[in-house]
């Protein structure tokens, strides 16, 4: 599934959704529910902005990593969702249910991460869980001879 | 006859306090605000104009673009 697919797919299910672009971290655009890309680029370009702004502001208070963001405006809003190096930036009409568009732009992400693993995680993300230890060494000694 | 009129005051007394509340809750949701969510689940919502204005101003043009 490639990025244009993953947005026909998100609007399919999401009411809401007015528009919506998917882009790369750097502000590659990889789709776009726009007519004219240079729109989309545009969009992608402002999204960036506002992320940067938003995790600015959150480094400020000392908190973690940005996860997502809404602004409510009174002609709609707009939305940004992180999800490793893809973003996504949706527009909506005034007073969407939030969490549902969240989620659907979320699984629209994840979605398209699962058809392409080749996209490497960001550091946050690629923490690993313990290993497991080897079966021999998970063994109870107390074990009679 | 007493008792009717002190029940339809009541009633517009009630009717009266539960539209305010009601406007008040609606007119607080359209409010301009951004709100931040991290990857923990907390949230910051910024809505006073000095902070929340950046943002704002940036989401204005992404709506005036995807229009």
């Amino acid at each position: 599934m490639d990025a244009q697919a993953a947005l026909g797919r998100l609007q399919d299910i999401s009411s809401q959704l007015r528009s919506a672009v998917i882009f790369e971290r750097g502000g590659k655009v990889l789709g776009s529910t726009l007519a004219e890309e240079e729109r989309a680029e545009q969009v992608a370009t402002e999204a960036a902005a506002l992320l940067a702004e938003a995790e600015s502001r959150r480094r400020e208070e000392g908190s973690g990593e940005f996860a997502q963001l809404e602004v409510a405006l009174r002609g709609g809003s707009v939305f940004v969702v992180s999800h490793g190096e893809l973003l996504i930036a949706a527009t909506t009409p005034p007073e969407p249910t939030v969490g549902l568009v969240f989620y659907d732009l979320k699984s629209c992400l994840r979605e398209l991460e699962a058809a392409e693993p080749k996209r490497k995680p960001r550091a946050a993300e690629r923490q690993k869980p313990a290993a497991r230890k080897p079966a021999a060494s998970e063994k109870k000694t107390d074990a009679k001879p | 006859m007493r008792s009717r009129n002190l029940l339809t005051g009541v009633f517009l007394g009630a009717g009266s306090v539960v539209g305010t509340l009601l406007f008040r809750r609606r007119l607080a949701r359209r409010r301009e605000r951004v709100d931040i969510y991290r990857g923990d689940g907390s949230m910051v919502s910024l809505a006073t104009p000095e902070e929340a204005e950046p943002l704002l101003r940036r989401a204005r043009r992404i709506l005036e673009l995807a229009a």
